[in-house]
């Protein structure tokens, strides 16, 4: 797949998600493990960046000082980046099928180092936010207009070190720094809402000095048009809350929490391939 | 604290040295910066903070958050050096140091101050007693307690050259001049600071001054203990161990620290490798301090000359 052109449609990245989330379910079917929930409900935010001119990359150069940083906080949901990086061109494509497996770059989570485009070892949730701040910061004190994106769950805010990361940025009024939140509502034993509640989180990212910006997480041209508001942004950092689906794109995976950490069967495979090539 | 029978003479803690070693390394490298949460004034960085407040940054109560920043400033080109208490950076970081530092071998140097029991009175909550087992635990970090404000200063010079994660332990109080100002310095190699020849004591941090009183004490009696400052945990000088486990037969291992996870247990797993030898341990054992003076803590829960004279006469039992 050729990288999008400047005037990339609404349709063609939604087919390029599409293509994502074919890899995905293959990719984990492959390796017997995974978590497909949480990689499918992030794919049309990946795809936004990676594909709709958002992010500024060069995948034969992935450590060009001047790149924009993306930083997958919600590590368990690599896949989805992987599937992104080998249809940007970072690595080949017949390399996702060996996620998982001994010798592979594909780890479970991502590996800083060892994988071409990963910006940081995260699968620990909680610490991608901070390590944002950090890139964030050393652009302020260069002088670069790189810009760091973070992307994290909603379960993952949990974590008490994404709101020292949110005060941090909010007080250094760290305008180069964008948060989205994957906001599909479930963790590994349940509902967000029930096991402890984040709502309201937008008010919550307010009030540390972000502006909010909400938005179909599944609509991947609003998605993209809610990146480039962002990175229109430049005196204080901007939290994109995603509003996705769990599982988003294979009937029943959607909004099934038995998906957060599972991988489809061979016949299961068989429907969401079918449902995915439609 | 033993002062009998020795010419050293008191000199300043570590922690100030570290200040005013990274004012030395962060004048030289512009890629230097220096980030505290909330100790700066405790720690000394803020000796760095004060002269280049826009490559200070001063987070607040933040250490995991801290750590994290560092790792980010690492990947994009700069050499964090971050310091809090040790009992803070290193607890309540452990899980970003291994995520952020470790794992990915990034260039991040931490510091973590108030090392040991003798920071004294602020009891157990403040006092890091397991700090160096943690740092050996990260995969790749160097792990090193200078003993005075000389090696200090080379410490960090030498952090701030060397590609990769360092763990710097310094020191509350003021502590005995043991080394010549300008000494060699290299991480893993240690330095001899005494010879002897009937045994050796190895030791770390402030117990090198107190190793160096106790072989003065014991050569009243006799007995001629060479002294080794094992400044680095990780790499450990295991050239050194050989030599003197064939020059001298017997070991006295003397830190401030855990007796689990430290320099003892590192010295013991050198000579088991090479050629054995009886060792004694000098160190906190298995359990916590509490408040008190200093030196009454270091008296009462065994990490003076007096202790180290003990033990060397136990190994010599043993020899």
């Amino acid at each position: 797949m050729k990288a999008a052109s400047p005037t990339v449609s609404t349709a063609e990245l939604a087919q390029i998600a599409r293509t994502l989330r074919l890899h995905i379910v293959k990719m984990i079917a492959a390796a017997n493990s995974g978590h497909p929930g949480g990689s499918l409900s992030a794919v049309d935010i990946i795809t936004a960046l990676y594909f709709g001119r958002v992010l500024k990359h060069d995948p034969k150069n992935p450590l060009w000082p001047d790149r924009d940083r993306f930083i997958m906080s919600k590590g368990h949901g690599v896949p989805a980046l992987y599937a992104a990086l080998a249809e940007s061109g970072y690595f080949p494509v017949s390399e996702l099928m060996t996620l998982r497996q001994v010798n592979s770059r594909m780890q479970g989570h991502p590996v800083q180092g060892l994988t071409p485009g990963i910006e940081a070892s995260t699968g620990s949730l909680g610490q991608g936010l901070s390590v944002g701040v950090g890139h964030a910061l050393a652009a302020r004190l260069d002088g670069k207009s790189f810009r760091t994106y973070v992307l994290l769950g909603d379960g993952e805010c949990q974590e008490g070190q994404v709101w020292e990361a949110a005060m941090t940025a909010g007080n250094y009024e760290l305008g180069s720094l964008t948060a989205i939140i994957d906001s599909n509502r479930y963790q590994l034993d349940g509902a967000v809402e029930d096991i402890n509640s984040l709502t309201p989180i937008d008010a919550k990212f307010e009030s540390f000095g972000w502006r909010v910006i909400q938005v179909d997480g599944h609509d991947v041209g609003a998605v993209r048009v809610a990146l480039i508001q962002a990175k229109e942004s430049h005196d204080v950092p901007v939290c994109i809350i995603a509003h996705t689906v769990k599982g988003k794109g294979v009937t029943y995976m959607e909004n099934n929490n038995d998906f957060h950490g599972k991988s489809p069967s061979a016949d299961q495979l068989e429907v969401a391939l079918s449902q995915l090539t439609d | 604290m033993t002062t009998t029978g020795t010419t050293l003479t008191m000199g300043r803690a570590t922690r100030e040295a570290y200040g005013e070693a990274l004012l030395e390394v962060g004048t030289e490298n512009k890629n230097i910066i220096v980030i505290d949460a909330d100790l700066a004034k405790s720690t000394f960085s803020w000796t760095f903070g004060k002269v280049f407040p826009e490559r200070f940054f001063n987070i607040g109560i933040q250490e995991a958050n801290m750590v994290g920043i560092a790792s980010g400033l690492a990947s994009s080109g700069k050499i964090p050096f971050i310091s809090s208490f040790a009992a803070f950076i290193l607890c309540k970081g452990f899980d970003q140091l291994r995520m952020g530092a470790a794992y990915p071998k990034l260039n991040v140097k931490v510091a973590g101050s108030h090392g040991g029991i003798s920071i004294g009175e602020d009891g157990v909550s403040q006092q890091s007693v397991e700090d160096v087992a943690l740092a050996c635990a990260l995969p790749g970090f160097i792990v090193c307690i200078p003993s005075d404000e000389h090696t200090m200063r080379a410490a960090v010079k030498a952090a701030a050259e060397h590609d990769g994660p360092v763990y710097l332990r310094l020191g509350r109080p003021k502590t005995y001049v043991v080394h010549e100002k300008d000494v060699h310095f290299e991480f893993g190699r240690s330095i001899q600071v005494r010879d002897g020849h009937d045994l050796t004591i190895v030791a770390n941090g402030l117990l090198v001054a107190q190793a160096l009183i106790a072989a003065d004490t014991l050569a009243k009696k006799g007995v001629e203990a060479r002294v080794i400052d094992m400044h680095t945990i990780k790499p450990l000088d295991a050239a050194a161990l050989e030599r003197a486990s064939h020059e001298t037969g017997a070991f006295v291992v003397a830190e401030e620290h855990m007796h689990h996870g430290g320099l003892g247990s590192a010295v013991a797993q050198a000579l088991v490798a090479g050629t054995p030898a009886p060792v004694e341990y000098v160190d906190l054992g298995d359990q916590y301090a509490e408040s008190g003076k200093p030196d009454d803590l270091l008296e009462k829960y065994g990490m003076t000359a007096t202790h180290i004279v003990a033990a060397a006469e136990r190994v010599l039992v043993r020899k």
